[in-house]
This record gives structure tokens, C-alpha cells and sequence, in this order.
């Protein structure tokens, strides 16, 4: 497979060396000249340095036969631009935006990048594993971000304890699928009554994930806050 | 009307000034509080520093009832990126992003965007007075042709599904 891999950072390099490892054919477009002349020490003439953002450079890297074009620079504005450009002027199927503002995801997807990768909201979304808040984990997103896979950890306060899901006023969308208590998981059904202690694998909308808090989990401090 | 206009370069400082004296309500925004010193002391808009492509700060300069949106950096990405967002994210009816690269303004100009390119219109000029024929793509703001409606992005239908599954870095 041909890949494109525009900014010859960390996230370029170590990328360029895995894919390179795994057999695939590839290019780095590095604008910097010192930069690129050291990705080349290290891994060989795959480098180009040129201005992956510009036309004409892409154009030189073959983008018109690349499979994928993954942009990942450390500018959100030149990821997008590159990946905008590989999709509507070199028609490439497959675009990877590497995204630093969590913010910009929805702009990024709305634009039309395939595959949105974002460090910051990995890292956060680690940290927010690590620590006990009375908060929805974000488990994962689906259908482009539509829909987000959640975790609710019902604690004693929760208003749901002792409810079925049926007394439970769930926003439109949202769908409880998966009681996990103790070390036994179930399907969540009509005659399920949740208890404290019971995590709850729900399917949300986006907006209807402060309702879905509100319901499962209770008033609580927002992450951040102390406890 | 309002306008917002990122980037106070001679171009942006220029135009803020001028729509300001018009009686138009204008912010501009730039990342360097230096830049302003190309505004007149009695400037009568508002100047805020700040990073004109973060959406926090488009939305705390109140881009949301902006008239008008001119992307003006010397950065062609950040002017498409900022551009984009004002009319994606805040529904801003005019947007002009300047783009210097011919090529990437006329790929911005066929997504749909409205686009004014230096570079392009500079060699026009040149090129006239030195007695060669106009290049009818060079005047001005550009639109895409078939795109009156300008701020309706041509944006492909059906983004492919996308997941932040952890496997990245």
C-alpha cells in the first residue's frame, strides 16, 4: 500500500519506521531541510522536503496513487488543509488528520477527514479512567462521532438506584445495553433494578449525554473540582 | 454590519480601519499585540490579541453574529482553517480567506470557499501593464463558479465514519 505522510515530527517518524517495517511504500514530506535530512540519515531516501501543504508537493509524492494520506504535523490548520487537499484535488480514499485541539474534531469530520486521531483527547481520556469523578467515561465514539459508547459507574447517591430502566428518563437516542456487577456482565432488561456499585455501558448522542449523567450518576463536581 | 477580520498585516489593518470609518462594527484579532501599531491611536473598532483560529476565541469576539469574516494572516492554512470555521462552526454568511498559493486557492475556490489570492492577482497586474491580456481568474474575491450560495461548502455527503480508537501515537 502507498502512503503519504506529511510532517516528519516524532508522530511522522516513528510512523514512517512502523509502516516501513510492515512492508508498505511510502513517502514523508518534511518541510524543515534539517529535519528532513535526518529522517533521511535514519530511515533512508523516503524523505522529501517540501511543503506537504502545497499542491504541487503532493503532486511530486504521488499523492494522486497513495492509498492513505496521513497529515501529522503538529498544526491542526496545516493537517486539515493537506488532508482537504488530498481528498478533493488527488482524490485519495483514505485521510488521517492527526488533531492537537480536541475542539477541532468536529470541524475535521464535518470537512470530510476520513480518520480523526487526537493525543490530547487519548491523554484525557486516560486520565479521566484514572480518577473515581462522578463522570460518563467516553469509551468510544461511533458513526463519526455521533454516537459515543459511555461508562456510568452508579454510585450511592445516583437517583437510579433501586430504579428499573424503564422509571429512568433517558434522552432521546440513548440506549442502556450492558450491566456490569461485580465480576458478572448482563444484559440490561426490563425487570434489570440497578443497584450502587453497578457500571452501565450505555450508547448517548452527544447532547443527550448531560441528561444521561444527570439520570445515571446524580448532580456531581465536574472533573476538576475537589472532592 | 459586523465584521471580524483575523490578521492585523497591512492588508487587515487596512481594511479595519476602513470599514470602521464606515460606521461598521469591526473586531480584528491577531496573535502579536505589535501588529496593532498599524492601527490609528483612534481606531474606532475593537483589537483583541488572541489566536483568530481557536474556536473559543472566535466565539468570545461574538464571530456567531459576525456579517462578515476575512481571514487575512500571512499563513494560507490558518486563513482556510479560520475561514472554514466561521462559516462551519458560526454560520457567518460572508467569509473571504486570503490564500496566496494559486493552487491551493483555486482547490479552496472549488470547495466552495471564497478566496483572494496575492499572488495571482499581482502577476494580472503586472502582467496588463506590461501590455499581456487579463487573467479572467484573477479579479478580486473569488467564488466558485455554480456557487452563489458560497457559504454552502461543498462538502462531500455521507464522512466516512471515524473512531479515536486508542491505537494512534
Amino acid at each position: 500500500m502507498y502512503i503519504v505522510v506529511v510532517g516528519g515530527g516524532k508522530v511522522g517518524y516513528y510512523l514512517a519506521k512502523e509502516l516501513i517495517d510492515a512492508g508498505h511504500e511510502l513517502v514523508i514530506l518534511e518541510k524543515n531541510s534539517g529535519r528532513a535530512r535526518q529522517i533521511a540519515d535514519e530511515l533512508g531516501s523516503i524523505v522529501l522536503n517540501r511543503d506537504g501543504c502545497e499542491g504541487k508537493h503532493l503532486a511530486e509524492a504521488g499523492a494522486n496513487r497513495a492509498a492513505i494520506v496521513a497529515a501529522v504535523t503538529g498544526d491542526d490548520e496545516d493537517n486539515l488543509v493537506v488532508c482537504q487537499m488530498a481528498k478533493h484535488h488527488f482524490d485519495v480514499p483514505r485521510t488521517i488528520a492527526r488533531v492537537n485541539n480536541p475542539r477541532n474534531e468536529d470541524l475535521f469530520r464535518h470537512l470530510g477527514v476520513d480518520e480523526i486521531i487526537s493525543p490530547t483527547r487519548m491523554v484525557l481520556a486516560s486520565i479521566e479512567q484514572d480518577i473515581p469523578v462522578h463522570e460518563l467515561l467516553h469509551l468510544a465514539q461511533l458513526k463519526g462521532g455521533e454516537l459515543e459508547l459511555v461508562e456510568a459507574q452508579i454510585g450511592e447517591n445516583s437517583p437510579a438506584v433501586g430504579r428499573r430502566p424503564a422509571d429512568i428518563n433517558l434522552p432521546e437516542g440513548c440506549s442502556l445495553f450492558l450491566l456490569l456487577r461485580g465480576n458478572s456482565v448482563q444484559q440490561i432488561r426490563s425487570d434489570t433494578v440497578f443497584q450502587a456499585g453497578d457500571k452501565v455501558l450505555a450508547v448517548s448522542r452527544g447532547e443527550g449525554e448531560s441528561i444521561l449523567r444527570r439520570e445515571l450518576i446524580g448532580d456531581s463536581e465536574p472533573i476538576g473540582a475537589t472532592h | 454590519m459586523r465584521a471580524v477580520i483575523v490578521g492585523c498585516g497591512r492588508v487587515g489593518a487596512g481594511l479595519a480601519e476602513r470599514m470602521a470609518r464606515e460606521g461598521h462594527d469591526v473586531t480584528i484579532i491577531d496573535v502579536n499585540t505589535e501588529a496593532f501599531t498599524r492601527l490609528e491611536p483612534d481606531f474606532p473598532g475593537q483589537a483583541v490579541r488572541a489566536d483568530g483560529t481557536d474556536e473559543d476565541v472566535l466565539r468570545r469576539v461574538g464571530t456567531d453574529s459576525a456579517d462578515w469574516f476575512f481571514a487575512l494572516t500571512e499563513g494560507d492554512n490558518r486563513n482556510a482553517f479560520a475561514a472554514q470555521m466561521a462559516s462551519e462552526n458560526f454560520g457567518v454568511a460572508n467569509v473571504v480567506a486570503k490564500i496566496n498559493d494559486p493552487v491551493r486557492a483555486e482547490a479552496y475556490t472549488m470547495l466552495g470557499l471564497a478566496t483572494i489570492c496575492r499572488t495571482r492577482l499581482l502577476i494580472d497586474a503586472l502582467a496588463r501593464y506590461a501590455g499581456l491580456d487579463a487573467d479572467p481568474g484573477a479579479s478580486g474575491v473569488r467564488l466558485a463558479e455554480g456557487h452563489h450560495d458560497h457559504h454552502e461548502t461543498a462538502v462531500p455527503a455521507g464522512v466516512p465514519a471515524t473512531v479515536s480508537d486508542g491505537t494512534g501515537q
